[in-house]
């Protein structure tokens, strides 16, 4: 592969602040996923984060209050899915595919009169003297807080689903709910909160692109990211390092993609375009035929109702 | 249900055939105008410029004028579908405004004789009924490429294209040829973003061509997000505003800006059909017919790089210089234009080539 001209060091540090979004957004995933919860309105639920966090922000004049306007709004858009799913057991996949369509369209009726508007910036995280190292400086210590958050979200969630209580109930909820139940855990409740913790870790990652990425609103930004998160969880088997892998094999690629072609490659765009979506079809293939299993929680998608 | 249709289609095709014909000989008291758009009315860009060309139409002609509009549409079997609806919906006038809609546009008019389809940019009129218009968006290029010739400092300038398609491909040979022109050490990088709208492509793409050393880019996407990233380094680089002004970046990186006033071709044509005149035709103007306006050049530009800009523009617009004139070779370094001639439209119309002196290959 031709990386002559290409920078390595601006790449990897390009392909961190390009993966925050969808892993965010996959990371959220992930927990309502083992909690035994499809909720495909990712992107719906991240588009909401966006306008709503834009709107916080530049309300408020503050970016960080604007992140938790942006959780606040992805968590109310999922209350919606929580309550179809959990209280009126409504099919799972139609009422997520619901929430994206309804998600683009009121974050398009709350975004009028905010074009042209530019948000407050969020700046790097001032760590002085350690951002001018060479090459470790740019790649470390040259980002915004976010970037750290997402980063440092995935080590707690990955320790709160392997050694703790909490995540030992939540993945006996996702794997059985009958058997949760009979030991006496409120399954919907438990389930209630997985899903407004994942709506709230999607609405950060809308929040991020249009505060931070590409700092202005326009109908429609986050485009598609929603469906990348969900292509992650299914490529990290439900498990939250291979969650960040992910993010940045498909941030990186479209990164490297564009910028390969910046530099001049040879290589045609298409071939990488289609890379991650090979790259999920064969780690899919492997992991189904090989003695390891897909992972998948066990409940995954099926409603719960305790008369049943 | 299905005799209902029926009957349904029968009196909406009779009474269509009935007020085609009252239009061709007297004119007609109301039209219902009906536009398709590609992406967001708020992108800021292309689809809210035709959108402001559509509004035009209603302020001028009032109630004789009724509008109806669909946004993101995507190019292809749905846009087929939502023209049909269009047409038997009582539309007198649809226009599509992008290239994508070119195939679905002349196979629903051949269906529907009686309305008028109205495609931008695209060359396609198989039935008597459509027509096409589109602006000499190479006009404006020509001056922003001028511009970048002469404000790059790292002699690196980009470009992010859409599709390669003849527009698109057009737009980056007018703005290369004019860039190398005041100066002959310019090097232009291409990436092809694929899509015409999403914004945080488009960011990434502008951002991929900054890490290159690039330091003034142009945009054929529509979204404002290239000027967001340029906006970003802090006056180091500067863009253009795309298809509208783009002036809330004025004070930042935007140093000038191509509009697409599409509002005079829309009345025109809408009052055509109001007063009897209507005929097939196809539309392609630019500088000198207003189609193509050049925002104004902030104050970041020195002002003898302005004075050249303007005059550039006068110049177009007079038509005492084309932006491709002779001698020029295509990127193999075959003969295209001879000295002194001009690219004849046909030609751009159907461009698929650089350049000599571009790097790397359309992508096909």
């Amino acid at each position: 592969m031709e990386l002559g001209s290409i920078n390595l060091v601006t790449l990897i540090a390009t392909l961190m602040v390009a993966a925050v979004p969808i892993m965010l957004a996959a990371l959220g995933e992930l927990v309502v996923e083992k909690s035994g919860v499809l909720n495909l309105g990712v992107e719906g639920m991240m588009i909401m984060g966006a306008i709503c966090g834009f709107m916080t922000a530049v309300a408020t004049g503050s970016p960080v209050l604007g992140f938790v306007g942006g959780a606040a709004g992805g968590a109310a858009l999922s209350l919606a899915f929580a309550f179809l799913t959990q209280s009126l057991l409504a099919n799972q996949v139609a009422t997520g595919l619901a929430l994206t369509l309804f998600g683009l369209g009121l974050s398009s009726l709350l975004g009028q009169g905010y074009n042209g508007i530019k948000p407050p910036p969020t700046g790097a995280v001032p760590f002085g003297p350690l951002a001018d190292i060479p090459v470790l400086g740019t790649i470390l210590f040259s980002h915004d807080w976010v970037v750290y958050f997402s980063i440092a979200m995935i080590a707690a969630v990955w320790w709160v689903l392997k050694s703790t209580r909490t995540g030992l109930i939540i993945r006996a909820v996702g794997e059985s709910h009958d058997a949760a139940h009979a030991l006496g855990y409120k399954v919907n409740r438990i389930r209630l909160a997985c899903i407004l913790f994942g709506g709230a870790l999607a609405g950060m990652g809308g929040a991020y692109v249009s505060l931070v990425r590409v700092p202005q609103w326009t109908d429609g930004i986050t485009a598609g990211a929603g469906w990348i998160a969900l292509a992650i969880v299914v490529f990290a088997s439900w498990k939250p390092w291979r969650v960040l892998i992910g993010a940045y094999l498909f941030g990186g690629i479209t990164g490297l993609q564009l910028s390969l072609q910046a530099a001049g490659s040879k290589i045609p765009v298409e071939y990488l375009s289609m890379s991650p979506y090979l790259i999920t079809i064969l780690v899919l293939v492997i992991m189904s035929s090989g003695r390891a299993s897909l992972n998948a929680p066990a409940a995954l998608g099926q409603n719960f109702h305790a008369a049943r | 249900m299905l005799r209902r249709t029926l009957l349904t289609t029968a009196a909406l095709g009779l009474g269509l055939a009935l007020s085609g014909t009252g239009a061709m000989a007297a004119g007609m008291d109301h039209v219902k105008a009906c536009f398709v758009y590609v992406g967001p009315i708020g992108d800021g860009g292309w689809t809210f410029q035709h959108h402001q060309g559509a509004l035009a139409v209603q302020e001028k002609f009032g109630d004789k004028v009724e509008l109806q509009w669909q946004e993101s549409v995507p190019e292809g079997a749905d846009a087929e579908r939502v023209l049909t609806q269009m047409a038997l919906g009582g539309c007198n006038v649809i226009f599509t405004t992008s290239f994508g809609y070119m195939d679905a546009t002349n196979a629903v008019a051949a269906k529907f004789p009686d309305v008028k389809f109205e495609h931008a940019t695209g060359f396609k009129r198989d039935s008597a009924n459509v027509s096409t218009y589109n602006a000499r968006f190479y006009e404006g290029r020509a001056v922003e490429g001028l511009i970048a010739g002469r404000m790059t400092k790292s002699n690196k300038i980009g470009y992010i294209g859409s599709f390669p398609i003849p527009e698109v491909v057009m737009g980056i040979n007018s703005y290369y040829l004019n860039a190398k022109k005041v100066n002959p050490n310019v090097e232009l990088s291409v990436v092809w973003a694929f899509t015409w709208f999403d914004p945080a492509k488009e960011a990434d793409a502008a951002k991929a061509l900054i890490d290159q050393g690039v330091d003034v880019i142009a945009s054929h996407t529509d979204s404002t997000a290239p000027l967001a990233e340029a906006a970003k380094t802090e006056g180091k680089v500067i863009g253009f505003g795309q298809a509208s002004d783009m002036s809330e970046y004025k004070d930042g990186p935007r140093v000038t800006s191509i509009i697409d006033n599409w509002g005079p071709y829309y009345v025109e044509r809408v009052g055509a059909l109001l007063d009897g005149t209507y005929e097939q035709k196809d539309t392609w103007a630019g500088i000198a017919g207003g189609e193509v306006l050049i925002g104004e050049i902030s104050a970041s530009v020195p002002a003898e790089v302005k004075a050249e800009a303007e005059k550039l523009r006068d110049d177009i617009a007079a038509g005492t210089v084309h932006p491709f004139t002779g001698p020029i070779n295509k990127q193999d370094g075959s003969a295209w234009l001879a000295e002194g001639a001009t690219a004849p439209d046909g030609d751009l119309l159907g461009m698929n080539f650089y350049v000599e002196g571009i790097t790397g290959d359309i992508p096909q």
